[in-house]
């Protein structure tokens, strides 16, 4: 295996997992119900102990995509969660907040309340998505660093990754078409979330509010996404030439499209399975939308990684410094490295295979307004 | 808690579908998510914190933890999230046996995950197996022989030892303190008595491992830190023959070296022998830091011509000098000598309060299982207050621990290789400072939250069935 295949392998599971954990944020989407008032108060808990089923699979995803990207791609993780911090941090804490609210809101003794809790879930519904799409938006629009190896050599400024402003990461708000794909995000995993709770839960104003929160979700999600897609394609982007020199070319990501057959199929087909998944959704008596929603998702969410960082393309550019912007070529881990780690990820199949079986040993029954009111393992 | 929960009692009794021993295994699987919510928060700031606060540090070792951080995310992450989704929602859902093995595979993905972040923690202590490039400015690994290095890493496998075996005592105790509870309040006394048995063994066999696995780490702390060790010792000036320090004014001669060489007069340097420079028991000369800062200082020069220049010829020169002095590269950074010592008095007190707490804790466990085997539990309530009174000293113990690892290895995030002031990220005090206390306003709530849900869910009790056996 060359060195550049297991660059190129490495982004590919890097937009594995980022596609995966879009999907799986179907449970934040979900989670937005729980300030729905057309719903009861059990109704709203039958969402809660549905998601709270799944959480961790998307948490865990989530560790895993930052992981990887930390184990793969090291320069990334010091440039973006260093220079980027607020961005992250802000994640960080929606994310910490979630992982207690599960278990804390029906307790007594919680402090916040139960209604305490839920916001907080809510919140992390809205911000997770909106953070994470906006954070990748600006893979195409840059950010405002450097990087300067040398420095470690100076005693008195030794950090190689700076960040050319206070804000770190927050100015990316300011940027209209980063925050499109955060928008996009937010409204694609509240359709998602619908579509799994319509599968996962066993109850009919349940579902009629699914379905009716999915037909007032398409127009904004579509806006959202149209229009970052249409910027995406009409706009500059960053290419790289082989000897590393980064430099703006119009339509460089329209080229892409064009240029990777297989890329622009995966994006036409996942934006068509997602488009199924939503009129299942929204307009057809099938509960089976989500099994459509979710591969959909993978696939779109891959095909912009590819457009990313594939055919000479700088994936982490940097609008202050171009040569400080970072590729699959000059931010990843060792030959070495990365070999050790493809030969791990070929257990990835086994894992998902248990993880498969386990999810349906668990969902072979829906949930219902009786599991609820009788069981004593319940969030 | 997932050993004592899975343990052969609950676990077999609850495959035979033994009421009593199924609510017991709930009742303590309740207990443990709880605890389970706040510690899968925890996790996560550690894995962003590498990225947000120690951007200097993630480069320089992000290529060293690949390997690593790629096994524990495969391997053990997804393991342990889903089935503990099974075991804590599964009772009526999957059948017992597949339930059991849930709740095995829960404590077994935790487990391997500790391994791997382990790996790194110990890598940090001792880097092993690593290569300096140059061309790249960061440490990497090279071969499958420095792969192996890294994983077989004496310092981690002791590591991992010690902690989880430490994981284990701190569940036995919880457990023990729980049900002793209980026996006073002379409410739920079979499962009291049944939980109290299990709790008390494993807590006992986690205390003769972390005995066992301590008395390595110490050994490898005088091999690959000795300054760590100093600082625990308060060891100002070392010898041979060094005494074990109790208390101030109370020490035992030649335990140290007994201890830290396993040789009666095995030469133990103190904290102004390291500062000075001394000869080791293998005969080696370790120069003096001033010596070291020395070197650092040409590595780093060499470095930065290294990256400056096109011509091969200095190029080719400054990678000769660079290579010569790496292996004191992160010495360079230093300001003055006494930058290698750490907080003397932390590391000293906390040491004690570690060997002191861990050894009051395995002897209540011991004298827990003598009250058992003599049926005398009922009758000595000193000993079930002590056992009560053991739950927030393990914390104390554990935590102990971790500040003799942390802070005993200032000023280095990674031994000898990068010092705190290098390794972060080029953020404003302000801001490092608003996300401390952001983060310790917000754990402190969860804190007071978790105690008071435990308290309540204690209180309100298992809702059991009597044992069949009872």
């Amino acid at each position: 295996m060359s060195y550049e295949f297991l660059q190129n392998y490495w982004w590919c599971l890097i937009a594995l997992l980022g596609g995966l954990l879009v999907a799986l944020m179907f449970v934040q989407g979900a989670n937005l119900h729980l300030g729905n008032r057309a719903l009861s108060d059990n109704q709203k808990r039958m969402i809660l102990n549905s998601t709270g089923r799944k959480w961790e699979l998307t948490f865990t995803t989530l560790v895993t995509f930052g992981g990887a990207f930390f184990a793969s791609f090291p320069l990334f993780y010091s440039t973006s969660f260093g220079g980027a911090y607020w961005v992250w941090v802000l994640l960080l804490i929606t994310f910490v907040f979630q992982a207690v609210s599960y278990e804390f809101q029906n307790k007594k003794g919680n402090l916040l309340g139960v209604k305490g809790f839920r916001i907080a879930l809510m919140v992390n519904g809205i911000l997770a998505p909106f953070l994470v799409g906006t954070a990748v938006g600006t893979f195409f629009t840059g950010s405002d660093f450097t990087v300067n190896k040398v420095a470690i050599t100076d005693p008195s400024a030794p950090v190689i990754s700076t960040w050319g402003n206070n804000w770190h990461g927050l100015e990316a708000l300011s940027q209209y078409h980063a925050v499109l794909l955060g928008g996009t995000l937010v409204f694609l995993t509240a359709i998602l979330g619908c579509l799994y709770i319509l599968n996962n839960v066993e109850d009919k104003q349940i579902h009629f509010q699914m379905r009716r929160t999915i037909r007032l979700s398409i127009v904004p999600f579509l806006l959202f996404f149209l229009a970052w897609t249409v910027l995406l394609l009409l706009g500059k982007g960053y290419a790289v030439t082989p000897d590393g020199t980064v430099y703006l070319e119009p339509y460089k990501y329209l080229h892409n499209l064009l240029a990777m057959p297989a890329v622009l199929a995966m994006f036409i087909c996942g934006v068509g399975l997602v488009l199924y998944a939503i009129w299942l959704g929204a307009y057809m008596p099938s509960r089976k939308g989500i099994w459509y929603g979710m591969p959909g998702t993978v696939l779109v969410v891959m095909s912009v990684f590819f457009l990313a960082g594939f055919n000479g393309t700088a994936y982490y550019p940097s609008c202050t410094d171009l040569q400080s912007s970072l590729t699959i070529r000059n931010s990843s881990s060792s030959y070495f490295t990365l070999t050790v780690m493809s030969w791990v990820s070929l257990l990835i199949p086994f894992v998902l295979a248990y993880i498969v079986y386990a999810w349906r040993q668990m969902d072979k029954k829906k949930i219902t307004e009786e599991e609820i009111t009788d069981s004593q393992h319940l969030y | 808690m997932a050993v004592c929960t899975a343990h052969p009692g609950p676990g077999p009794g609850e495959v035979k579908g033994d009421p009593f021993w199924k609510k017991t295994a709930q009742f303590w699987i309740k207990l443990f998510a709880i605890n389970f919510a706040v510690g899968i928060a925890t996790g996560i700031i550690l894995e962003f914190e590498f990225g947000t606060n120690w951007s200097n540090y993630s480069w320089f070792v992000g290529d060293m933890f690949g390997a690593p951080l790629a096994i524990e995310g495969i391997l053990a992450f997804f393991m342990e999230a889903t089935f503990f989704a099974v075991m804590f929602f599964g009772w009526e859902k999957v059948s017992p046996k597949f339930h059991l093995t849930s709740t095995w595979l829960t404590g077994i993905g935790a487990t391997i995950s500790a391994y791997w972040i382990l790996v790194a923690n110990g890598w940090m202590q001792n880097p092993v197996g690593t290569t300096f490039n140059p061309d790249t400015v960061r440490s990497e690994m090279a071969s499958a022989a420095a792969f192996w290095e890294v994983v077989t890493n004496p310092v981690a496998v002791s590591k991992f030892c010690h902690s989880v075996t430490s994981g284990w005592v701190t569940g036995g105790v919880f457990v023990v303190g729980v049900s002793a509870w209980y026996l006073l309040k002379n409410r739920h006394v079979e499962f009291a008595r049944k939980s109290l048995l299990i709790g008390a063994i494993v807590g006992l066999v986690g205390s003769g491992a972390v005995m066992l696995s301590g008395d390595s780490s110490g050994v490898h702390a005088a091999e690959f830190q000795p300054m760590k060790l100093a600082a625990a010792e308060g060891l100002e000036d070392g010898g041979n023959g060094a005494a074990f320090t109790i208390v101030p004014g109370v020490k035992i001669p030649h335990m140290l070296s007994l201890l830290a060489t396993h040789d009666w007069n095995g030469y133990v340097p103190g904290i102004n022998d390291i500062l000075r420079g001394y000869t080791d028991n293998e005969g080696n000369v370790i120069p003096s830091v001033a010596e070291k800062m020395s070197m650092g200082r040409t590595a780093l020069d060499a470095l930065a011509v290294y990256r400056s220049t096109e011509d091969p010829a200095v190029k080719a020169e400054a990678l000769e000098v660079l290579n010569a002095n790496v292996q004191y590269m992160g010495y360079g950074h230093l300001s003055k000598p006494e930058d290698v010592v750490p907080p003397v008095g932390i590391v000293f007190w906390a040491f004690r309060f570690m060997i002191g707490l861990g050894m009051l804790i395995a002897l209540v466990l011991l004298l827990c299982l003598y009250a058992v085997w003599k049926d005398k539990l009922g009758s000595w309530k000193w000993l079930l207050w002590a056992s009560i009174i053991c739950i927030p000293l393990v914390y104390i113990c554990g935590q102990s621990g971790w500040v003799v690892a942390e802070v005993g290895r200032q000023p280095w995030t990674i031994q000898g290789l990068l010092p705190v002031n290098v390794a972060i990220s080029s953020l404003s005090a302000a801001a490092v400072k608003t996300t401390f206390f952001v983060f310790l306003g917000v754990f402190a709530m969860f804190l007071i939250i978790e105690i008071r849900i435990l308290i309540r869910a204690i209180a309100k009790g298992p809702e059991l069935v009597e044992p069949k056996d009872a």
